[in-house]
């Protein structure tokens, strides 16, 4: 079966018009089959994109495109607000779901579900247990090495679900009740003014001596680096991974999906593919330590060593 | 419509050795929690932990006392590497733990199943900050106790309690955790050992200070600058999520996450009882026999006092932050959000 290429839910707080305009040049140009919409980081940002028809227009553009359209949930589920949203959310019918708190597994445990990469499933048994409860697909968190995905993998192609890995953009490292990009201008989550709306790709934070480290997200923290799993797809693959997710970023991501597109495809080699998307001007190293069982910032070249 | 009489809440108190346990118990904890010498449990660290005999033999001496003991398993086990985790619930079973503080969905389904005798309380780990999630939890696995994120102010509890069906523990002392817990792969990102995975937090042998030629020492994890101190200022442990950082909004160097405070509920305590609070954890399994014994002894007190309709000596537990800037976190408003 070919793996397929799919564009995760967007992190960040864009304009609205600016997320419409993306999504809908994404549905006419871009290769990737499998689009997550919804907000997954703040409740505070729903009314700004997923309240209002516009993402309804999106859906269908996309729809008639011939993506599938996969809806995620929030990852924070506290405040009332909050429990109000998931649960409006879980009762979209006819809709497929992605699941980013356990929370939501109350309402649609029996149901067909997707579970998300903010959910912890490290294991082959949590995903199995999973899976006997209505999860048709996984998509994994970041941190995990090769040899977890490979177990994780064996057991997706046994149990016949969808298993998806992140190989592009910045990695979700934390989440917080604070919202950081709010103390960073000396606010707090109630009076934060949409700050977060500032910076398209996240808050670069720094050492002390001057070397980039963080991107603030809101609650959420992520990595500086943007992960590039892109050489490492073919063996994925061949493990099983059934899925790519490729994180929507302000560069040009038309072009990045084209370019995972045709690795994947077998139509241009990593090695092409990994030169074409430094030459994008991302201004941030690429980072693939997780995957190669080292500290996630690190960039670890692929091993010619024989097999 | 009259309050009923508020609940006795127990304290569930760290014990990283045998002798931080026995002191925890002559102190009058209700609870001590522990975890063993290996990955299961989310502090990990080289010299803590219980052999499988230290357990044994800690369990009778709580269990002749009347206290119990909580084993954590509250990490993540990695993929083909889940038996680690539930032979270590297995053991627990056969030594007569009390409850196993457990994250993972297998780790949990593996104690139903297999131990059905054995409480399963929800560790902090497993993130359940909303109701749903919680009743969710209690419903596929009887969770019988849920460890409440320290992201949730008294208000947001005191609703929660009503809500679930199962008790509430709620951290009142300690280490001041900031990031969701159990959502956390900073440690991951800088040095390459998982804090989920492996119970792993900014870990010693990755910690460097280095001096500096201006007179200030670099605090380093794995090379990475966390924090820079002035010659007058003290320096703390580079925890990743408590270090100084620079961002463009900014002058200087800030605490991007939260400045290096530690927790101390003391003040809320009747609060919090009123609240329906079951337990209150005080956190601490890396700290010494006699910082246990002096922490317990003073909430042992304080719980006491406040159940007798008492105002407790709030001085003697605030001094137990020995100096250091303490809060009450997230628990008294949401503006810490």
């Amino acid at each position: 079966m070919q793996p397929e290429l799919t564009l995760g839910p967007n992190l960040f707080h864009w304009p609205a018009e600016d997320k419409r305009d993306f999504y809908f040049r994404i549905a006419d140009e871009s290769p990737v089959t499998n689009v997550y919409l919804g907000e997954v980081v703040c409740s505070k940002r729903t009314p700004f994109f997923d309240d209002i028809p516009i993402i309804d227009k999106v859906a269908d553009r996309l729809a008639r495109a011939g993506k599938r359209v996969v809806w995620s949930s929030l990852s924070e589920v506290v405040i009332r607000r909050e429990r109000k949203l998931l649960e409006a959310w879980s009762r979209q019918e006819g809709r497929e779901l992605e699941v980013n708190n356990t929370a939501a597994l109350m309402a649609l445990s029996g149901t067909p579900h997707r579970i998300g990469a903010l959910m912890n499933v490290y294991n082959e048994a949590t995903m199995d247990w999973l899976a006997r409860r209505g999860a048709t697909h996984f998509a994994l968190l970041p941190e995990l090495p090769r040899h977890v995905v490979a177990v994780l993998a064996e057991t997706a192609t046994r149990l016949d679900v969808g298993l998806e890995v992140q190989v592009f953009g910045r990695a979700s490292l934390a989440l917080s009740a604070r919202c950081y990009h709010a103390r960073a201008h000396g606010r707090t989550k109630d009076n934060c003014q949409f700050v977060c709306g500032e910076d398209a790709d996240g808050m670069t934070l720094s050492t002390m001596e001057g070397r980039p480290f963080l991107a603030i997200n809101g609650i959420q923290t992520l990595s500086h680096g943007y992960l590039d799993l892109m050489e490492d797809m073919a063996d994925m693959a061949a493990l099983g991974v059934t899925h790519f997710r490729v994180m929507p970023h302000s560069c040009d991501m038309v072009a990045v999906t084209c370019l995972y597109d045709a690795v994947l495809r077998g139509e241009i080699d990593a090695e092409e593919g990994g030169t074409e998307l430094r030459a994008l001007g991302i201004e941030a190293p690429f980072v693939n330590g997780f995957y190669r069982g080292r500290a996630g910032a690190d960039w670890v070249p692929r091993q010619h060593a024989p097999a | 419509m009259t309050t009923p009489a508020p609940i006795k809440p127990e304290l569930v108190c760290p014990a990283g050795t045998p002798a931080a346990l026995r002191a925890a118990v002559d102190a009058g904890a209700e609870n001590v929690y522990c975890g063993y010498q290996n990955a299961t449990n989310a502090r990990n660290f080289a010299g803590l932990n219980f052999t499988p005999d230290e357990m044994a033999q800690s369990i009778r001496y709580a269990h002749e006392r009347g206290s119990k003991v909580l084993i954590t398993l509250n990490t993540f086990p990695p993929a083909g590497k889940v038996d680690l985790w539930t032979d270590m619930a297995d053991l627990s079973a056969r030594l007569g733990a009390d409850a196993c503080i457990v994250a993972d969905i297998a780790v949990a389904d593996h104690i139903r199943r297999h131990h059905p005798q054995m409480r399963i309380h929800l560790s902090v780990q497993a993130a359940a900050s909303s109701p749903e999630a919680i009743a969710w939890y209690v419903r596929e696995f009887d969770v019988k106790r849920v460890v409440l994120p320290r992201i949730m102010t008294v208000s947001e509890i005191r609703g929660l309690v009503d809500e679930i069906p199962c008790e509430v523990e709620t951290f009142i002392f300690g280490n001041h955790g900031l990031m969701v817990e159990g959502r956390c792969s900073l440690t991951a990102y800088v040095t390459g050992q998982s804090t989920n995975m492996d119970g792993a937090c900014s870990p010693a042998a990755c910690v460097a200070y280095e001096q500096q030629d201006d007179g200030s020492l670099a605090t380093r994890l794995s090379g990475v600058m966390i924090d820079r101190f002035a010659a007058q200022e003290t320096a703390g442990y580079p925890t990743i999520c408590k270090g100084r950082y620079l961002a463009e909004a900014r002058d200087g160097g800030y605490y991007a996450f939260e400045e290096p405070v530690s927790l101390n509920a003391a003040t809320m305590l009747p609060e919090l009882i009123r609240a329906g609070v079951h337990a209150f954890k005080i956190e601490g399994r890396q700290r010494s026999r006699a910082y246990v014994k002096k922490v317990v002894a003073a909430f042992r007190e304080a719980v006491d006092t406040v159940m007798a309709g008492d105002e407790p000596k709030l001085a003697d537990l605030v001094a137990l932050t020995e100096g250091q800037k303490h809060t009450e976190g997230a628990l008294k408003s949401k503006t810490w959000r």
